[in-house]
């Protein structure tokens, strides 16, 4: 086995050693009775070559581009992967480290998560971003959570329209607690009600996502005034980080905190995972938030340096009393999008973000015209509910079969909303592409 | 030090992203633009935020100088305790990059991500068979959320017998993340500490378990490196008064192919795929901590679960005792790929990867045990925790030992940790490290010892060698800078 580079001389000599002449010595701590009966049954050592092969025939048996054409979202966003930031990723001396406990010999993650944590404050329009948590789902929980500690309350309200996933990972994080979470339906408009607050008491947080679940942009400055009033901290969630490079940011909107997924800047779909929770809040709160953090100081000679910093909310210092659990984060995943960050600057997100909204506007007037209902009348950013005629699900499959992929079926998620799609159109979709999906889906 | 990895090379400075950088630049090649501009309302639109523009060779040279401040296992010697830093074999990222895995989209008819889903289902299969234990989850995204998963288990399970328990015993040497885990269940955690031998007696397992706690949270084998010889007492003590035994798999690495999870009496178990199926940390994740469970358990397992009938597989919610959903989709899918490839790569040898890991672990131990203070001196598993003990007299600590460290060419081992032994310098070297490095390890921290001696003031100056010296980080926590 080539990770194992003992040689039966060295295994030998290190046993002489220890002083125990067989390995299975070592063992004799494990009382009999903890041991396994057999040998493992697993299947037979590949080659590196077999290896290849095997896991090329499963990975080509699932629909990807280029061979499928995918207008997809639902919190999964297909966006171009520059080759640097790939190749940049791939550094070992980035990937194998681990959590920077020394920061003398991790300063390339220190200052890289710093500029990190810096970005996604800048994009969110907050005052600090944590080094990354798990996903878009968790992060919301997290924000929940965190908002329950600041404001000592024990209830919180979601919108409907928020990612229904997202949803899920809410409910799970708090089914021990004791704590309630209320839903707020939604408008006709594809965006959130708000009107419930009014009968609403000890409320810690209200969840709004922008771009919500249905592609549609909240009036998010309006609902962080009803929040307020109500002494609540308003929470801002994301699927689609790309919208900020056109939208209002959520802390210029009156966001306490703002979380979500940043997997759309370069990280590839990967099937869900691996992701990026990214989170952010003002100053006034960083001592409840979860997660790491970085900080700059200097080191003895003077020079500035970075570290793991307010380890004091932390679980490995803090135990129980810790603002969250979470230990391994997504650290390469929060350095992938800090690198796309990088390579866009102001001026290449501020393109991306047109480009993916002025894309996503023709399919939108694209499909209008052909008949196809916009049921929800809210603006949108790079996707659309559309509703299409009853029995759409035979066109689907057909699309399918000529991989073509027409969205998402909001159905199972929203019983409601039965024929009602979910499309999505990013920069790496073409005018023609577009144009052939509204011929297939007209004929 | 001459024939230590340890030397210094020509290192760059590079300056913060927003130092750099001049305003209309661009880094990268955006697709090309076949539509008109649209409108938007003018009152949703913002500025776009106020990023530093590069061009690419900018972002490249800033990155690459950025990494050559790391350490990384492909760089050196990476004995970090409790966290198994072992070789990340390269195959295992070309796999998980290709095409059809790393473009898959999640929400895609079953039919059409089969391969996707398979992998997964076998990987369960292949962990349950690694562990002892009858069903696996994989969507868990890293060991504490594992944790957590395991926890809202063992709270699902009282909650569904009707009697819902407020307490959970853990054990001092227990991992980090174990007390906020339970706590963030719900669970008061209640402390038990090991006996003189470095593990837990059954009798004070006795003498704390009631009806009123849902169990206890072992790791095992424990933070010292040593094996819980009396689980199964303990296990019957738990099991006896209704509660369940959770293991802290996270130093599973020791023990694949010798220890039955199952035959142990343990209950919840989670596995880092990260740390034993060797893939990388990523400078703090992405991971993935699947949670393995007895039969009696598997109803609460998170949703979707993997389903397989006649060789096809489908995504099912219909386990209405299910914890629910922890990640978005199905947890960390890249991260599967990784630890599925090693584990084919790696094959039935996977039990003499866990024997090299003990083998190399007590080479390390014995070899320093007349060094370095061993407040446990009984035989390890896949690591060891000496002290500072016998250095303190020259009024040098464990900081300092492994600053100096750092200045051979080694990556520092855990310090500080476990708490229960004073100045702990906790080692694990893992299986991929040949003799040859580690008796460099060895004879680096022999040499470390004499300078304690001799000019102790090399170790409290150290490292020299890093782009930095020690950093002041007490000033960080005081006046934080967390953000340019």
């Amino acid at each position: 086995m080539r990770y194992l580079p003992h040689t039966g001389e060295d295994i030998a000599a290190m046993l002489d050693v220890i002083g125990v002449s067989d390995l299975e010595d070592l063992f004799d701590a494990v009382p009999q009775a903890c041991r396994r009966s057999g040998d493992l049954k697993v299947p037979d050592a590949l080659t590196e070559m077999e290896l290849r092969e095997y896991l090329a025939g499963l990975a080509a048996t699932i629909a990807a581009p280029p061979e499928y054409l995918i207008f997809a979202g639902a919190g999964s966003y297909e966006h171009f992967i520059p080759a640097s930031v790939q190749y940049l990723l791939g550094r070992s001396e980035f990937s194998t480290a681990y959590t920077p406990y020394q920061p003398e010999v991790s300063q390339g993650t220190l200052q890289a998560i710093y500029e990190y944590q810096t970005l996604v404050a800048t994009l969110l329009g907050l005052d600090v971003a944590n080094a990354s948590l798990y996903d878009g789902a968790s992060a919301l929980a997290e924000a929940l959570l965190m908002a329950i500690r600041v404001t000592r309350r024990g209830k919180v309200a979601v919108s409907r329209a928020v990612h229904p996933q997202y949803r899920q990972v809410v409910r799970t994080y708090f089914q021990s607690t004791g704590y309630e979470i209320l839903e707020l339906p939604y408008l006709a408009d594809g965006r959130t009600d708000l009107s419930p607050l009014e009968g609403m008491d000890d409320l810690a947080a209200v969840a709004v996502q922008s771009p919500n679940f249905f592609g549609c942009i909240e009036d998010l400055k309006k609902a962080g005034e009803k929040v307020h009033e109500r002494g609540a901290l308003f929470v801002t969630g994301f699927s689609e980080p790309v919208a900020y490079g056109l939208l209002k940011n959520p802390g210029s909107q009156g966001a306490d905190i703002a979380c979500g997924e940043g997997r759309s800047f370069g990280m590839p779909r990967s099937f869900g995972g691996p992701g990026l929770g990214m989170f952010a809040c003002t100053m006034k709160h960083v001592r409840n938030m979860p997660g790491r953090l970085v900080g700059q100081t200097t080191d003895l000679n003077g020079r500035r340096g970075f570290v793991l910093t307010l380890a004091t909310r932390e679980q490995h210092i803090r135990r129980e009393k810790a603002t969250s659990n979470i230990c391994t984060n997504n650290s390469l995943c929060a350095l992938a999008a800090a690198m796309h960050m990088a390579s866009l600057g102001s001026t290449g997100l501020r393109e991306l973000a047109e480009l993916n909204y002025d894309k996503a506007q023709y399919l939108k007037t694209g499909l209008a015209e052909a008949g196809f209902e916009a049921p929800f009348a809210a603006p949108t950013f790079n996707e659309m509910t559309v509703k299409f005629p009853k029995g759409f699900d035979s066109t689907y499959k057909r699309l399918l079969e000529k991989k073509i992929v027409a969205g998402i079926p909001l159905a199972p998620y929203y019983p409601e909303l039965e024929d009602h799609y979910l499309l999505c159109v990013t920069e790496t979709r073409t005018r023609a592409q577009m144009d052939a999906l509204i011929t297939e889906i007209a004929s | 030090m001459n024939d230590s990895p340890g030397a210094t090379g020509l290192v760059f400075n590079e300056p913060l992203l927003w130092e750099k950088g001049k305003r209309g630049r661009c880094g990268m090649s955006l697709p090309r633009r076949d539509v008109e501009r649209a409108q938007l309302d003018e009152e949703l639109m913002g500025e776009s935020p106020d990023f530093p523009d590069l061009g690419e060779l900018d972002v490249i040279r800033h990155y690459t100088r950025l990494s050559q401040w790391n350490f990384g296992v492909d760089s050196g010697m990476y004995p970090l305790g409790s966290c198994t830093m072992k070789y990340n074999p390269k195959i295992n990222e070309l796999v998980a990059g290709l095409p059809g895995f790393a473009g898959a989209h999640p929400l895609l008819p079953e039919e059409h991500c089969q391969g996707a889903l398979q992998l997964m289902h076998e990987l369960e299969r292949l962990l349950a068979e690694i562990t002892g234990m009858d069903a696996v989850s994989v969507q868990p995204s890293a060991g504490a959320q594992g944790e957590l998963t395991g926890m809202l288990i063992i709270y699902a399970y009282h909650k569904g017998q009707g009697k819902p328990r407020s307490k959970i015993i853990v054990p001092d040497t227990a991992h980090g993340t174990n007390p906020a885990s339970a706590a963030l269940c719900g669970f008061r955690t209640v402390k038990v500490e090991s006996n003189e031998l470095g593990i837990l007696s059954s009798r004070d397992i006795e003498d704390i378990m009631d009806e009123d706690t849902a169990g206890i949270m072992v790791t095992n084998p424990n933070t010292l490196g040593l094996f819980e010889e009396n689980i199964r007492e303990i296990a019957a003590l738990v099991h006896a008064k209704g509660g369940l035994v959770y293991c802290d798999g996270a130093n599973m690495n020791a023990v694949m192919g010798v220890v039955d999870m199952g035959k142990s009496d343990i209950d919840v178990l989670h596995l880092n795929l990260h740390k034993t199926f060797s893939t990388p940390h990523g400078g703090g994740g992405p991971g993935a901590g699947p949670v393995c469970v007895k039969k009696k358990l598997e109803p609460f397992l998170p949703v979707p679960r993997i389903v397989e009938e006649d060789g096809r597989y489908r995504l099912s919610e219909e386990y209405p005792e299910s914890i629910g959903r922890l990640h978005a989709f199905y947890g960390n899918f890249g991260v599967m790929v990784k630890a599925y490839s090693y584990i084919l790569s790696v094959g039935a040898d996977l039990k003499k990867v866990s024997q090299l890991a003990v083998l190399n672990a007590n080479y390390i131990r014995q070899r320093l045990k007349d060094t370095y203070h061993l407040q446990y001196d009984r035989p390890c598993m896949h690591e060891c925790v000496f002290s500072d003990k016998l250095q303190r007299e020259h009024k040098v600590t464990t900081l300092d030992i492994v600053k100096r460290l750092m200045d051979y060419g080694f990556h520092p081992p855990t310090i500080y940790f476990p708490l229960i032994v004073p100045g702990a310098i906790m080692v694990e070297p893992t299986e991929t490290e040949s003799k040859e490095d580690l008796d460099r390890f060895v004879e680096a921290l022999k040499r470390i010892a004499r300078e304690a001696e001799v000019s102790p003031e090399l170790l409290r100056e150290a490292p020299r060698r890093s782009k930095v010296r020690r950093l002041d980080e007490t000033g960080a926590a005081r006046n934080p800078c967390l953000a340019g």
